[in-house]
């Protein structure tokens, strides 16, 4: 059984998002980019079906920037055994890599499809559920616990009321919450062998998708600095300023 | 559990062997690696060059100002331009002020010693040349690993030093191995360069074993200080260099600000303190936060926004305080050894020619076969090296300062500017010190208490919110790396006598004495260091020994 897994490089989450000063995006010369954490659950995941002998074979599939590959090496080190880069130096949005990906999807035809629910870059939460419907996948989003018995998936996922257990049939695809698992330590080691697998460069042209973003960026501005608090006296002056002060009751 | 516990249940380390170690992914590392590799291509050989960093990326825990003289990048790589260096400010003007708290003069040109002057040097962030050079170091062969700390020295049986270990991962804050544990791996080096850094946790124990630092000065150090503003559109003034003397720092410490007006609209500044002062009330973190309030430093940064902050310590005991440069197995380069230049407040040019000697030393010699012993020729190269020649020149700087803000300045101008206007560029007579920062604080009871300014949030900060901006992060479930030689005495002595100096001089705020119960305690916030090295070195009692905890953690400059 082949999985496949998409990771994504973003800004790193000990690193405070800076917003240019022209507005037209987050700065992100010189600051460190790393593997979006949910992905790097998604890869654990994968790695561990793997080590259980249920996956027989984990690819990482990473679309963006030449950069992407360290990403990707990270992906390998962790426990992938190969990877796929679509390379492009343009701005990707959520509905062109899910279009990419279901390139490679209906080229390589893995049983299980593994990514992070979202990114923490851009949070958008969109590119699992698009490629479910583009690849007609069954889906299971926000998944906190996996286990892959006889071609069929049974998820756990975390929803607003509590946990649901879904069961899909295979080939199918699962997004991944924070709860799923905890990524192991990258060792030397694996970071040493991991240069030694196969990494494929492609292009977004070879695989024939169209990646002309379908949104503008209007503005991007820091959210406004939150203000002293105070204190009140009493209940009742506190009622007075949620109501009058803050407009909130 | 201890380190051989834990090697015995879950050992032995995996090892790979490499012609060289190098310890630490910084100027001085990276240029000894690029070197090693560049000798390797020139004469048709392989040799395999590794290189830890500690910090998450190269250039993750670089802190400088920096003022870079290009000189022994030149040497490096003739074509760094054309290869995409960054470094694209060249130095327009140099302003050198004397502060009172309120007015500031500017020393005319004329007087302005040589050794102060930038012209032909760049305004670069450090980090943004590190993480370069770290490219151009990968695409010649170097492995790099950044993320891991080497967090061992090893020997072989003659006692000479055979390489590093990278430390265990995966150990809780009860110092047991938990689900997650990864037991660090075995670099062996035929070679082990050490380039930590000021202060290095490693070249210390090897200082320490071969005596490398008997017969020298004793190594003074100072804490540099800095922030990243973006500058109101209005203030900009790329390549314009400010430095500073005189206030906020009283006539007995050392130390001086720093503005660079980067590409970009962007400023570095800071200020540096010598960690030799004598008030155990001082807090150099303070002090720099005060010094933006001088009108002067004020004006250009009002209407401007800071998004950068670090600190590091700085070695400055200048060419008389390097230790002996090679021990059996390996050598110490750059900030490691010490061949800042404090007079002329920059060292990254020194940390590049130190570490390309060094390789061409150790390439010399693996060419004979040889491995595990003392690279004497690095030393002897070093001492006929334009590098030597300039540190000469400079070798009594800190030692002068040592005598008070007058006669430091007095001298320096008589050694950096009259004598080399009458044909002398080496001063001499020799100035040697002989007292350790740390045996230079004055007990509480009798030192004047400072009470500085509350911070106003845009112009001045306080520690939680600066710590905040240079991304600091460590694994919370480890063991503290700032460790205590007895636990009883931070509260028996520090507290007692210096009022608890190192909740003053440390950056980040690690160190926080609490009263509870009716009793003090010290709680130490390890998660907020900084890597700035500062209490390993002014620790009155030598009690705090700074170790690196789990790679990757640390500070994530970005743009410093």
């Amino acid at each position: 059984m082949k999985v496949f897994v998409a990771v994504k490089r973003v800004l790193d989450y000990n690193v405070k998002p800076r917003v240019k000063p022209d507005g037209s995006g987050v700065d992100l010369a010189g600051a460190k980019l790393s593997m979006n954490p949910f992905d790097e659950i998604a890869v654990e995941e994968a790695v561990r079906l793997k080590e259980k002998g249920i996956a027989t074979e984990v690819v990482a599939v990473s679309c963006g920037v030449a950069q992407s590959q360290e990403t990707l090496r990270t992906a390998m080190a962790i426990g992938a055994d190969r990877a796929i880069l679509v390379e492009c130096a343009e701005e990707l949005q959520p509905l062109a890599v899910a279009k990419l990906l279901r390139a490679l999807v209906d080229i390589e035809k893995p049983s299980l499809v593994i990514l992070g629910k979202q990114a923490i870059d851009d949070d958008c939460n969109q590119t699992g559920q698009m490629l479910a419907a583009l690849a007609g996948l069954p889906q299971a989003t926000f998944a906190s616990k996996v286990e892959v018995v006889d071609g069929k998936a049974t998820v756990m996922r975390e929803v607003d009321g509590g946990l649901e257990t879904l069961q899909l049939v295979m080939p199918a695809l699962i997004t991944t919450d924070l709860r799923l698992n905890e990524p192991r330590y990258v060792t030397l080691p694996n970071i040493m062998k991991a240069k030694k697998k196969p990494l494929q460069v492609l292009k977004p042209s070879d695989l024939g998708v169209d990646v002309t973003p379908r949104i503008r960026t209007v503005k991007v501005e820091e959210p406004p600095r939150r203000g002293a608090g105070v204190k009140v006296a009493d209940v009742a002056a506190l009622v007075e300023k949620l109501k009058n002060e803050a407009k909130v009751i | 559990m201890q380190r051989t516990e834990i090697l015995e249940r879950y050992g032995p380390r995996e090892s790979m062997d490499y012609d060289v170690v190098i310890v630490g992914g910084g100027p001085a590392g990276l240029a000894c690696a690029i070197r090693l590799k560049q000798l390797a291509a020139h004469f048709g050989k392989e040799t395999s060059v590794v290189v830890l960093e500690k910090g998450s990326e190269p250039g993750a825990h670089i802190l400088s100002g920096a003022v870079m003289d290009p000189r022994a990048l030149t040497e490096l790589f003739p074509d760094w331009k054309e290869r995409g260096a960054p470094l694209n400010q060249p130095v327009t003007g140099d302003d050198v002020l004397i502060l009172s708290a309120r007015r500031a003069w500017r020393t005319p040109d004329a007087l302005v010693p040589a050794s102060m002057l930038n012209h032909g040097n760049y305004v670069v962030s450090l980090g943004a040349v590190t993480r370069w050079l770290g490219d151009q170091a990968a695409s010649l062969g170097v492995e790099i690993f950044p993320g891991f700390a080497a967090a061992e020295l090893l020997y072989d049986e003659q006692g000479a030093i055979a390489g590093v270990a990278t430390g265990d991962m995966g150990i809780g804050k009860d110092g047991q191995p938990h689900a997650g544990f990864q037991l660090g791996m075995a670099l062996q080096g035929r070679y082990t360069i050490l380039a930590e850094g000021a202060r290095g946790h490693l070249g210390r124990q090897v200082i320490a074993r071969y005596g490398l630092a008997d017969g020298r000065d004793i190594p003074s150090y100072a804490i540099g200080i800095k922030e990243l503003w973006e500058l109101d559109p209005k203030q900009t003034d790329p390549g314009r260099v400010i430095h500073t003397a005189g206030w906020p720092m009283d006539r007995e410490t050392f130390g001086g600000g720093f503005l660079y007006h980067l590409e970009g609209g962007r400023a570095t500044l800071g200020l540096v303190v010598g960690l030799d002062y004598r008030n155990p009330w001082l807090s150099p973190f303070e002090e720099m936060q005060r010094w933006k309030t001088h009108p002067r430093i004020r004006s250009i940064l009002e209407g401007g926004k800071r998004i950068g902050y670090g600190a590091r310590a700085i070695n400055n005991g200048g060419i008389n305080a390097l230790p002996r440069l090679v021990f059996p197995g390996g050598a110490l380069v750059g900030c490691e050894a010490g061949f800042m230049n404090a007079a002329r407040i920059k060292g990254s040019h020194a940390a590049i020619k130190s570490g390309m000697l060094a390789a061409a030393a150790a390439f010399d010699a693996m060419e004979l076969g040889r491995q595990h012993d003392e690279l004497a020729a690095y030393p002897r190269a070093f001492e006929g090296s334009w590098l030597a020649d300039e540190l000469q020149r400079s070798k009594n700087f800190k030692p002068w300062f040592k005598k008070g803000f007058w006669t430091g300045t007095v001298m320096t101008g008589v050694e950096q500017w009259l004598l080399p206007k009458l044909g002398v560029a080496v001063p001499p007579w020799t100035l040697h010190n002989k007292v350790a920062d740390h045996t230079r604080l004055q007990p509480a009871a009798r030192s004047a208490r400072i009470d500085y300014p509350k911070p106003d949030g845009s112009l001045t900060f306080d520690r939680l919110s600066s710590v905040f901006v240079s991304n600091t992060n460590h694994e919370e479930n480890q063991p503290a790396h700032l460790t205590l030689k007895d636990p009883s005495v931070p509260v028996r002595a520090n507290l007692a006598r210096y009022a608890g100096p190192e909740s003053r001089y440390c950056p980040a705020g690690v160190y926080e004495f609490v009263h509870e119960d009716g009793r003090d305690r010290l709680v130490i916030n390890a998660q907020n260091c900084v890597h700035c090295k500062t209490c390993d070195i002014k620790d009155p009692t030598q009690n705090i020994v700074w170790v690196t905890p789990e790679g990757g953690g640390g500070p994530n400059y970005a743009g410093m």
